[in-house]
């Protein structure tokens, strides 16, 4: 990782001083090391830029408010990355003539509560070492295994091909590739295998964590409305408090809806999740239905195909299918 | 035991039927002036196509009290706008199967396609569809508590 910093900071330098772009969105680090947040970089502060395992974040949302200048910023896309580029590219969100999209390699982004929890702490920073990750602390150096660490969509990463971009920091080809950890749809099949009971339970137990701080929204790049229905307070949905209805349901219930053949099953929801609800369940089964009910599909895999709620066949299933499966 | 309690046992469902104006609740029209009998309990409301058919409506529904919820429409190939109800059914599909998901009787949602000649089809679903909620009983998974009295 540190040879593709050193790369991606002299292409970076080379597109600002070649006029290129003048703005640069990125990651920097917070108060800890893993704490990496996005941000836009000039000229200037540069040099703050970070980019390790701990730079998770998507930048393609923020690019609907950052790309509007008259210069363009570039965007440093990590392969999944550029699956929600495209997909806001597709639903004109972002004007592609007013980015510069760089294709950036990535092997893994790590989840930090995971290192935490195998008592690894006082983390000082990372770097990877093959299937494990060496991990810097206040106590002294530590090990693990990527796997046991990454986020959960990097267990089942897209692979390290990008789907868009105007230049590739290094070919896909030579790129180095994340290790596949997980099968993408296991956890949904086991919930499908539950009975009824035991999955409401499932879902009431973990939608009851939920606080309602719209992190999940905020943060995905596939729910850009300017205003979103949850922000109505006439609505009745847009309650804060934690109560026992069935408002978070219907929160998020809707939510995955409204994304529904739309998300690319980036993870962020799941990633900025304070009360680590496993949002990405609720996505995978739509996507997990959408590709047995009306084939294959995965959104940003281009800007053009027409989505599956967008588009239909006069042959589709009926809505009785899902009485007619099994129990 | 409470009273009220007891009382409560003499419980009708609440059944609510999104029908489109061109077809479907011309059937329910017709269901009525051919004096056919379906449930009183069956409350139709009426949109301009099944497309029209949010699944926040469903959701709402169940939240304010229903105990099961039914999307009529034109037959697929006869929607007035001819294409919405495709759409429809791709979403009532995928929103059946998350509610299933989350451990939602599937059987309170259900879609039907009645058209404006079908007026004895309209009674026999809704008889239908008012039996299987009356087994099925009251809806207390998708209540909202705050809602209620
Ligand atoms: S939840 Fe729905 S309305 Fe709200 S921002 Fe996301 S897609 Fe838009
Ligand atoms: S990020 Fe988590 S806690 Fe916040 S609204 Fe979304 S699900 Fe709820
Ligand atoms: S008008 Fe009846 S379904 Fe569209």
């Amino acid at each position: 990782m540190r040879e593709i910093k050193e790369l991606l900071v002299q292409k970076i330098n080379e597109l600002l001083d070649n006029g290129t772009v003048d703005r640069v969105a990125g990651w920097k680090a917070g108060e800890f090391c893993y704490d990496a947040a996005p941000a836009v970089f000039t000229k200037e502060n540069i040099d703050e830029l970070l980019y390790n395992g701990f730079c998770g974040a998507n930048q393609s949302k923020f690019l609907v408010n950052a790309a509007t200048t008259e210069n363009r910023i570039l965007a440093l896309l990590k392969p999944c990355d550029t699956y929600s580029y495209n997909q806001l590219v597709k639903e004109h969100r972002v004007d592609p003539s007013r980015v510069y999209a760089l294709g950036i390699p990535c092997t893994g982004m790590v989840d930090v509560n995971k290192i935490k929890a195998l008592g690894i702490t006082g983390i000082t920073g990372i770097e990877e070492d093959g299937e494990n990750l060496k991990i810097a602390t206040i106590y002294g150096d530590a090990s693990c295994k990527k796997c046991d660490v990454l986020l959960e969509r990097c267990m089942v990463c897209k692979g390290k091909n990008h789907v868009a971009g105007d230049e590739m920091l290094i070919p896909d080809e030579e790129a180095p590739e994340t290790p596949s950890c997980a099968d993408r749809m296991a956890e949904v099949a086991r919930l499908e295998a539950m009975t009824e009971e035991e999955r409401f339970n499932f879902w009431r137990e973990q939608l009851s964590k939920c606080i309602r701080c719209n992190a999940c929204r905020n943060a995905c790049p596939a729910c850009t409305c300017r205003t979103c229905v949850f922000d109505n307070a006439k609505s009745g949905l847009a309650a804060k408090v934690n109560n026992t209805d069935f408002e978070e349901n219907m929160f998020h219930i809707i939510r995955a809806f409204h994304v529904a053949g739309r998300c690319t099953d980036c993870g962020e929801c799941s990633r900025v999740c304070p009360q680590n609800i496993p949002l990405h369940l609720l996505n995978r089964k739509f996507i997990k239905d959408i590709n047995e009910f009306y084939g294959e599909f995965q959104a940003g895999a281009d800007t053009t195909t027409k989505g599956p709620l967008t588009s239909f066949t006069k042959e589709d299933c009926e809505p009785s299918i899902v009485m007619e499966r099994g129990e | 035991m409470q009273v009220n309690e007891i009382e409560k046992k003499e419980y009708t469902p609440l059944i609510v039927a999104f029908c489109c104006n061109w077809c479907s609740y011309a059937g329910a029209d017709l269901a009525g002036s051919s004096r056919l009998n379906y449930p009183a309990n069956v409350k139709i409301i009426r949109v301009p196509c099944s497309c029209r058919v949010n699944p926040l409506f469903i959701l709402r529904a169940f939240q304010r009290g229903a105990d099961g919820v039914i999307m009529c429409g034109c037959h697929p190939g006869d929607c007035h706008y001819s294409t919405g109800n495709y759409y429809a059914r791709r979403r009532m599909t995928l929103l059946f199967s998350m509610l299933d998901y989350l451990g939602i009787e599937r059987a309170r949602t259900r879609v039907e396609w009645v058209s404006a000649a079908e007026g004895a089809k309209f009674a026999a679903v809704m008889n239908e569809f008012a039996e299987t909620i009356n087994r099925l009983g009251e809806n207390r998974k998708l209540r909202d508590l705050r809602c209620e009295k």
